[in-house]
């Protein structure tokens, strides 16, 4: 790691251990930008940062390959005891979905779709039930679509 | 022979009858070992409202800057030893650890000398004390000898290195053991095996399966596993629903800390060392805080609860809630606040408002 920030130049690095992170970040995790780690500590602390932003139904992840491959995913379960109900949440889904269009460099319809998205969410009309309302994945993907075509 | 005191006499005790509730006739000698930096500070903090409380403590100071001994190993001083081998009970400060060349942690030292295998931390939201978590209310019980951290690496090939991970049957049913004997004795309701066995099938499978062992003969306490990712993602979404936690020594380093975080950092959060032949050293985890040394500024706030922890452990409950009562109300009041706690108190101050509640709890 020291290595390759003496060739990064300006780019700072630091490291500090996993459990002053842990600490550092419940009391105050705005003081953290880009965190870099070995397999355990980013198992553990990648699930206590979704925490902090209200879990897996609305963390995106990517994951990145040899050979230019890149596959994003939701990282929460099947739900099978609301499946096929239309009643799932699908951000996860989606902001991974905008992830995957900023690593294809599409940046424009990246933020078009992000917007839209946290827009519905803070708007607070049209939320699914794990975000504390109670409509259903059709009407909150309806309502994305609606601000998206607003846009144009 | 025990000398008993009563009020101000002096009694032997054939001629005292002591009911469950008399303990505090016998006056116990605990080593003190004041550490660094605000160490002295907090430790004199400590033993005055241990006086104004009139805790049955007598303390014992002693220093543990590590020496070379015969062999040319280091190891802390004979005295150091044995005190707290004939006390068996210890209250720390903070140790710096010198930047001496082939210098061991002093925290390590202590831990191999007398077998410190389990770090108890209890985290209880303080009053008073605003952090975005209010229902804390949780412990974490650390195996502190093995696992991760038995310091057995080696390089295969350039650039590929293997690092052990060590878990023994014995080091497992040991802190099992512990656990549930801790939520038994403090009345907790559940105790939670956290570790990544489903990854980790060997080591941590033994570990787990020597909890549920244990369990079997705890009955009354409820016993549940979770995975470490898991216990992460809810810890910070909702403490309440954790109770007595017991894991590995990695996962215990991590979680302890963050379970700190919670209540507001290692300011304010108290510390046990379980050692084997019943030693048992209580610490505050923070650092030294060099730039305020000697100043009066300092919070005792962690080293108490620390000793508070220790009262209970030795059955000085009356006195534990007297004294924990005291510096809950102090902080709660928010009129008398060390620095860190967002007032500008000294921590003479602070003391004194302690002192000043304590005595007035008679």
């Amino acid at each position: 790691l020291a290595d390759v920030s003496h060739v990064m130049g300006a780019i700072k690095t630091q490291s500090p251990l996993p459990r002053t992170f842990s600490r550092g970040m419940v009391q105050d995790p705005s003081h953290f930008d880009v965190l870099v780690m070995p397999n355990l500590y980013g198992d553990i602390l990648s699930d206590l940062c979704a925490g902090l932003i209200g879990g897996l139904g609305v963390t995106p992840s990517g994951n990145i390959g040899a050979n230019g491959v890149a596959i994003f995913e939701s990282v929460h379960g099947t739900a099978p005891d609301i499946a096929g109900k239309d009643l799932a949440n699908p951000t996860a889904l989606l902001l991974s979905a905008v992830m995957m269009l900023r690593h294809m460099g599409l940046h424009g319809h990246a933020k078009k779709i992000e917007t839209a998205c946290f827009d519905t969410i803070r708007d607070e009309k049209v939320l699914t039930k794990d975000l504390g309302g109670n409509a259903k994945c059709s009407e909150f993907t309806a309502d994305i679509c609606r601000r998206v075509q607003d846009m144009d | 022979y025990t000398i008993l005191f009563w009020g101000n006499k002096v009694v032997h005790k054939d001629q005292f009858y002591l009911s469950e509730r008399q303990v505090f006739g016998r006056i116990q000698t605990v080593t003190l070992i004041p550490g660094d930096g605000i160490g002295p500070e907090i430790s004199t903090a400590v033993m005055k409202i241990f006086e104004a409380a009139k805790a049955p403590i007598q303390w014992e100071e002693r220093n543990v800057t590590a020496i070379k001994g015969p062999g040319g190993r280091w190891m802390i001083p004979p005295e150091a030893k044995e005190s707290m081998n004939k006390n068996k009970i210890g209250l720390k400060g903070p140790l710096k650890t010198p930047i001496a060349a082939g210098h061991p942690s002093m925290n390590l030292l202590l831990r191999k000398t007398f077998d410190l295998y389990a770090n108890v931390r209890p985290c209880v939201s303080i009053e008073g004390y605003k952090t975005p978590y209010t229902d804390v209310d949780l412990v974490t019980i650390r195996e502190n000898t093995e696992g991760e951290y038995s310091g057995i690496e080696h390089l295969i090939v350039d650039g590929v290195v293997q690092s052990i991970k060590l878990i023994t049957e014995d080091a497992s049913r040991r802190i099992a053991e512990y656990a549930f004997e801790y939520a038994r004795n403090n009345q907790r309701t559940s105790v939670t095996a956290v570790h990544k066995a489903n990854i980790m099938r060997m080591s941590d499978g033994l570990f787990l399966r020597k909890c549920r062992e244990v369990a079997e003969n705890f009955k009354d306490v409820k016993f549940t596993e979770m995975y470490l990712d898991t216990v992460c993602l809810n810890m910070v979404q909702d403490p309440s629903h954790f109770d007595v936690l017991v894991m590995p020594n990695l996962y215990g380093d991590i979680l302890s800390d963050l379970c700190a975080g919670l209540i507001g950092g290692l300011g304010v959060t108290p510390s046990g060392n379980i050692g084997a032949n019943g030693v048992a050293i209580f610490e505050s985890v923070h650092g030294t805080a060099p730039d305020i040394a000697g100043k009066d500024l300092a919070n005792p706030t962690a080293l108490l609860l620390s000793a508070v922890m220790m009262l209970r452990h030795m059955g000085l409950h009356g006195h534990a809630k007297k004294i924990e009562t005291a510096c809950f109300d102090t902080i709660r009041d928010e009129k008398v606040l060390t620095k860190d706690l967002g007032g500008n108190a000294k921590c003479s101050e602070f003391t004194a408002d302690i002192c000043r509640r304590v005595q007035d709890m008679d």
